[in-house]
């Protein structure tokens, strides 16, 4: 059989208009249904006919999991509020600056008018081997091609590795992960609520899944504790353009300080391996600490301990290390008359 | 032409309403009753033979009208150049499907369908069965000893020499082009372990002049360096879809081509059907770069299968289909060793180039990389070697400065460290080193004699930019540090060739007194298809509102007219568009004194009118009295000095008004060319490797400026496209599976609008061209070289001259190098 790419194929299509009647389709269909909100991930995989789901639940007619409620302090968020929304709330620009900053880099304006949070922490990785329909441990082969000595792996995770070596891509998880928000997951049977880094899942653990949902699950709301509300933050990320780009490393932190001394600091970096990282350890190390450059060149090397470069990728170690510092230390190095 | 009305002023073009507005049809917003489309069944692998297709069950699908492959396509036919002579065909042409794939994504064949959906239905009941055959994504892969060839029969074009001619008998043709398989030998390649471009035999393109040895050692400096710049996809707004359909046996095309007339040609010559009956239309088109010039090769696929399903069909291309068959800039390994005197005058140069060409002709752009180099450096002596090595990636085509581009980005760099390591401002060492006058450049012809530019006006244009940019006070800033901010400062020149002549120019002024022009020139986004014909309006002193513009269908009686590639259009065209509108001048002035008594030469036109001794005429009378004359005042002779094609027009035409027609004879002393000069601030963040450009200013030698913001547009656009070149645009193939991983347009990463300087500005010297009437030179080309090396030396000049050695310049290399202290970036492997 020929293989043609670029033109979806059929496929029945759903769009309920309520968190019942979705989990109810996810139930008949397990499985073999798609989910699809924003649709900018779902795209890719539906016209390269590399996923060939029988049922798409488009989830873009389910008005009640859109927009943001402030909750005693802390933020629910619908999982279907687009990036946009989430950028221009007030609530989430004055007191969760983290996750303001982090959605406002994601890819473009238009792909920001599209794209929702509940897509952007879930979708799928961008590694281009996997991305091309190739039969790697992901999809369920034996074989990573981006992990031989004549791979292009310039994009590809310094952590984490486990016979795939592809990365998390979501520039809102690690501010997520920073703020300590928890994912709110539904299916017919009830409701399970998961800590932001316990939602996503490394090779070790799942090779073909980025994350812990259940294709009988949708996850709903996105719940923001009030903990680090207007707390320091500290988010950036590099990628090659300055916009419509994927991270090649990103950060984010949470911060409470006593005068120079680091409270408390929730730390998460992406971009660096199959799931977004919290760094425990490097949380663990300076929390106590006057905040100053030994310190943030202390968090720094931790946070790139047992980092393991790929052919073309040592940059990632580097980087990794300087934004690790620089959350720390809370920007670039400054310099006289700076 | 003293003082301008029209030239030099900003205008509203006539299709900027339609373009804002979406009005503006481009290919794909045409339907046809009845009309089919298309899907392409693209090969999955860089090089194999078809071996086995069944297209039984596909064809077997109601909705499913007609499947093309190869054999239904003519055979690559010889053809005539405008001297009669005969151009051997390559047999080995590209020919838009094939039962032999060259790389992963080409097209194999195509099926028409009633919808684009029943189409790729039907290509996933193609059984199709391949015969894997050796690959190579890698020029120096392909060179080494035993390395695997793109083709199966070589790796190298080249071309047998031609037989002497037998006294008393026509010159014999050139003999076809042929494939070589071409191997360097390991000791040669020993030098690629140390990141130096290693030198074997080069076939054919090498020249030199002066005396390269004594230059060397003469020299205070020498510099012996390898640069590799990455390939580029051309991917114009407007992928390259195309709709075609036949009536009484004449085939119409609406396609996208940054030429109008002269695609009627190119679609003759690929379908095998006389010019007469080719149709055209192409009011717009969303760019092309180079790769539409004469639009592509590839629709001829609706055309044939138009015919073969009897029925109109569409073939809309895709942003990844574009990606495969859509061009690409080819990518330069180039070793350059340089030799300077103290004071920074370059005494030798010795260049070494290999394009990596793709699995078809086109793609050697190194022989315009060593025409400009030599031009733009002025080198008392030089060597050029150069050639193209075949891979299997998608073809090469001309990419906006051709050759120029990589020539300007490989060398700029090594101007910068002789002026660093001679202790030289970098404005001044160029200026040493700059082009005046009737520059020579190349190398010898035949018979001995290097051909030189018309002009060149680049010591004034670095001037105006050093003054404009604050060069002097901001060179204290370069190579700065504060905090993590490193900052630089960049210079570089460029140069592409900047017009052609012998075009013609056709136009009637009707009995209503209007002017109506024919513009033969495609609609490719740079506005020369109206820019041009200002000229008109300031010749005979009409009112620009009552010029009307007709374009973009051939069926519409245009006059022969250049493509619209290689800078050529605002040339060539306004030369035509002048020697148009002397002939209508001269021919109102000879009906005016026809009339009213006196000699042709006593009478003036202006004010639309022709007026003299014995009274005046307006334009609308004189029309009127061209019409009653007939012959040639109203087109029912014309000259025999236009082409062929105008006089079809003419003839049309005729008995409608005052018929203008005039072929540009104008002399013209020395090959054109354009200059830019680009200046750049960059700002390096030496914690994440990254950097943005603060500040970019182009300073244009273009001759005299025509459409002031159409000029602005081309400055500024093309040195974006440059500095995408510098900062991210790339291929990236695997090299064991030989397939590109870099497909969607996002991952090959040319520059975004916020990848653009935060300021930017343009300006031209504006001094006009003496070899050319009007003093118009073409502009598109040279500020791609401009932006990107401009950049590429800023960056240089922050971090320091050895962070890079190939493009692009991205955020790791910079990290990496500076971390350890040396590059370990691979220098040379192709594609990653």
């Amino acid at each position: 059989m020929a293989v043609i790419r670029d033109v979806m194929p059929a496929f029945e299509l759903f769009q309920p208009a309520t968190v019942d009647e979705t989990l109810g389709l996810l139930e008949r269909y397990g499985a073999d249904a798609w989910i699809m909100a924003g649709g900018l991930d779902s795209f890719d995989w539906l016209k390269d006919r590399i996923k060939r789901p029988a049922v798409v639940v488009d989830l873009s007619q389910m008005m009640d999991l859109r927009g943001v409620r402030d909750v005693g302090g802390g933020l629910e968020i619908g999982a279907l509020t687009t990036l946009t929304d989430l950028v221009r709330h007030p609530a989430v620009q004055q007191r969760f600056g983290l996750l303001a900053q982090a959605a406002e880099l994601v890819a473009s304006p238009q792909i920001r008018h599209q794209g929702t949070i509940g897509g952007n922490v879930s979708q799928d990785t961008r590694c281009w081997y996997y991305r091309s329909g190739w039969s790697c441990y992901r999809a369920g082969g034996n074989i990573c091609y981006a992990d031989s000595p004549t791979a292009v792996n310039r994009e590809h995770a310094i952590l984490g590795a486990s016979r795939c070596v592809a990365v998390s891509p979501s520039d809102t998880a690690p501010a997520l992960i920073a703020l300590g928000a928890e994912f709110v997951l539904r299916s017919r049977g009830g409701e399970r609520v998961v800590a932001a880094e316990d939602y996503f899942v490394g090779p070790d653990i799942n090779i073909t899944q980025m994350t812990v949902r259940r294709p009988d699950e949708l996850l709903t709301t996105i719940r923001v504790p009030d903990r680090f509300a207007g707390a320091q933050f500290y988010f950036e990320k590099i990628r090659d353009r300055q916009v419509w780009d994927f991270p090649l490393v990103n950060v984010a932190s949470a911060m409470t300080l006593s005068g120079e001394t680091i409270q408390e600091i929730r730390l998460a970096v992406g971009a660096v391996a199959a799931r977004p990282l919290r760094l425990t350890a490097v949380e663990l190390a300076v929390a106590g600490k006057t905040r100053n450059e030994q310190t943030a060149a202390m968090a720094g090397e931790l946070a790139v301990d047992g980092a393991v470069p790929l052919r073309h990728n040592s940059y990632k170690i580097l980087l990794m290390q300087n934004l690790v510092k620089r959350a720390i230390r809370g920007g670039p190095m400054q310099g006289e008359g700076g | 032409m003293a003082e301008h009305k029209y030239i030099g002023q900003n205008y509203t073009t006539p299709d900027l309403v339609a373009k804002v507005t979406g009005r503006a049809k481009y290919a794909e917003d045409f339907r046809a009753e009845g009309m089919l489309f298309t899907k392409l069944l693209l090969s999955p692998m860089p090089h194999a033979r078809v071996i086995r297709i069944d297209t039984s069950a596909a064809q077997a699908m109601p909705g499913v009208k007609a499947i093309l492959t190869v054999d239904d396509m003519p055979e690559p036919a010889d053809s005539v150049d405008d001297a009669g002579r005969v151009i051997r065909a390559n047999t080995r042409a590209e020919r838009a499907l094939t039962n032999e794939p060259l790389y992963e994504g080409e097209p194999i064949l195509a099926v028409a369908a009633v919808d684009e959906f029943t189409a790729a239905e039907a290509i996933e009941k193609i059984q199709i069965e391949f015969e894997p055959l050796p690959f190579a994504v890698d020029p120096l892969v392909s060179l080494r000893p035993g390395g695997p060839t793109a083709r199966t029969d070589g790796n190298v074009w080249f071309r047998p020499p031609t037989p002497p001619a037998q006294p008393g008998q026509p010159p014999p043709p050139q003999p076809p082009i042929d494939v070589k398989d071409l191997k360097w030998t390991e000791e040669q390649f020993a030098e690629a372990e140390a990141g130096r471009l290693p030198m074997g035999e080069v076939l054919a393109d090498q020249w030199e002049y002066g005396d390269l040895d004594a230059g060397f050692t003469q020299a205070a400096l020498v510099l012996d360096e390898t640069y590799v710049t990455s390939n580029t996809s051309n991917q114009p707004m407007e992928t390259r879809t195309a709709m075609a359909y036949w009536q009484n046996g004449k085939v119409y095309v609406h396609c996208s081509t940054q030429s109008t007339v002269q695609t009627v040609a190119g679609i003759s010559r690929w379908l095998g059907v006389p010019q007469t009956d080719v149709v055209v239309i192409s009011e717009y088109t969303g760019g092309g770069f180079g790769s539409k010039i004469t639009s592509a090769i590839s629709l001829v696929i609706p055309a044939l299968l138009s015919k073969k399903a009897n029925a109109p069909v569409m073939m809309r291309i895709t942003r990844e289909e574009e990606q495969y068959i859509g061009r690409a800039r080819p990518s330069l390994h180039a070793r350059i060793k340089a030799g300077f005197s103290k004071d920074g005058r370059l005494l030798a140069l010795d260049f070494f180039g290999l394009s990596e060409s793709g699995p078809y002709e086109g793609g050697n752009d190194h022989n315009a990389t060593g025409r400009i180099v030599s031009l733009l450096y002025q080198p008392v002596a030089m060597r050029f070697r150069g050639m193209g090595v075949m891979t299997n990636t998608p073809p090469r085509g001309p990419q906006r400065s051709p050759g120029g581009a990589q020539g300007v980005a490989v060398m700029e760099p090594v101007m910068s460290i002789a002026a660093d390591r001679l202790g030289i401002d970098q404005v001044a060492i160029r200026r040493i080193n700059a082009p005046e006058g009737k520059a020579p450049f190349n190398g010898p012809n035949p018979q001995g004699v290097r051909p030189h530019v018309t002009s060149a006006f680049v010591k004034e244009a670095l001037d105006k930019g050093k003054a404009l940019f604050r060069w002097e006070a901001r060179k204290a800033r370069g190579g700065t540090r504060v905090g993590s901010k490193a900052y630089g400062l960049g210079v570089a020149v460029a140069a592409y060739s900047g017009g052609s002549v012998g075009f013609d120019g056709l136009f009637v002024i009707k009995p209503d007194g209007k002017v109506y022009i024919q513009s033969g020139i495609g609609n490719l986004g740079t506005e020369s298809v109206s820019d041009v014909h200002r000229v008109v309006a300031e010749v005979l002193d009409v009112p620009w509102e009552k010029c009307e513009i007709t374009w973009g269908s051939t069926s519409k009686h245009l006059p022969w007219t250049c493509v619209s590639g290689g800078s050529q259009t605002a040339h060539a065209m306004t030369r035509a568009a002048y020697a148009t509108a002397m002939d209508a001048r001269t021919k109102l002035q000879e009906i005016a004194a026809r009339t009213l008594g006196g000699s042709p030469a006593s009478y003036r036109v202006a004010g639309e009118r022709v007026a003299g001794p014995g009274g005046s005429l307006t334009l609308a009378q004189a029309a009127q009295k061209a019409i009653e004359l007939g012959g040639k005042y109203d087109g029912h002779e014309a000259p025999e000095t236009v082409n062929v094609f105008t006089k079809r027009s003419v003839a049309a035409l005729a008995g409608q008004g005052l018929l203008a027609v005039a072929r540009d004879v104008y002399p013209r002393d020395g090959v054109t060319h354009s200059y830019t000069i680009g200046f750049a601030e960059v700002e390096v963040d030496v914690e994440t490797g990254h950097y943005r450009v603060l500040d970019y200013l182009a300073v244009a030698d273009v001759g005299t400026v025509l459409h002031p913001r159409s000029l602005g547009g081309q400055l500024l656009g093309g040195s974006l496209q440059g500095i995408g070149h510098a900062m991210g645009q790339k291929w990236v193939y695997d090299q064991q599976y030989g397939v590109p991983l870099a497909k969607r347009f996002y991952q090959t990463r040319p520059a975004t609008i916020l990848d653009a300087p935060v300021h930017m500005e343009w300006a031209a010297v504006d001094i006009a061209d003496p070899e050319t009437p009007v003093g118009v030179r073409g502009v598109g080309e040279p500020p791609v070289g401009a932006g990107w090396a401009a950049v590429a030396n800023a960056v240089a000049d922050a971090v320091g001259h050895d962070v890079f050695r190939r493009f692009p310049v991205t955020g790791d290399m910079i990290l990496t190098s500076l971390a350890n202290g040396r590059r370990v970036t691979d220098p040379l492997t192709a594609n990653i």
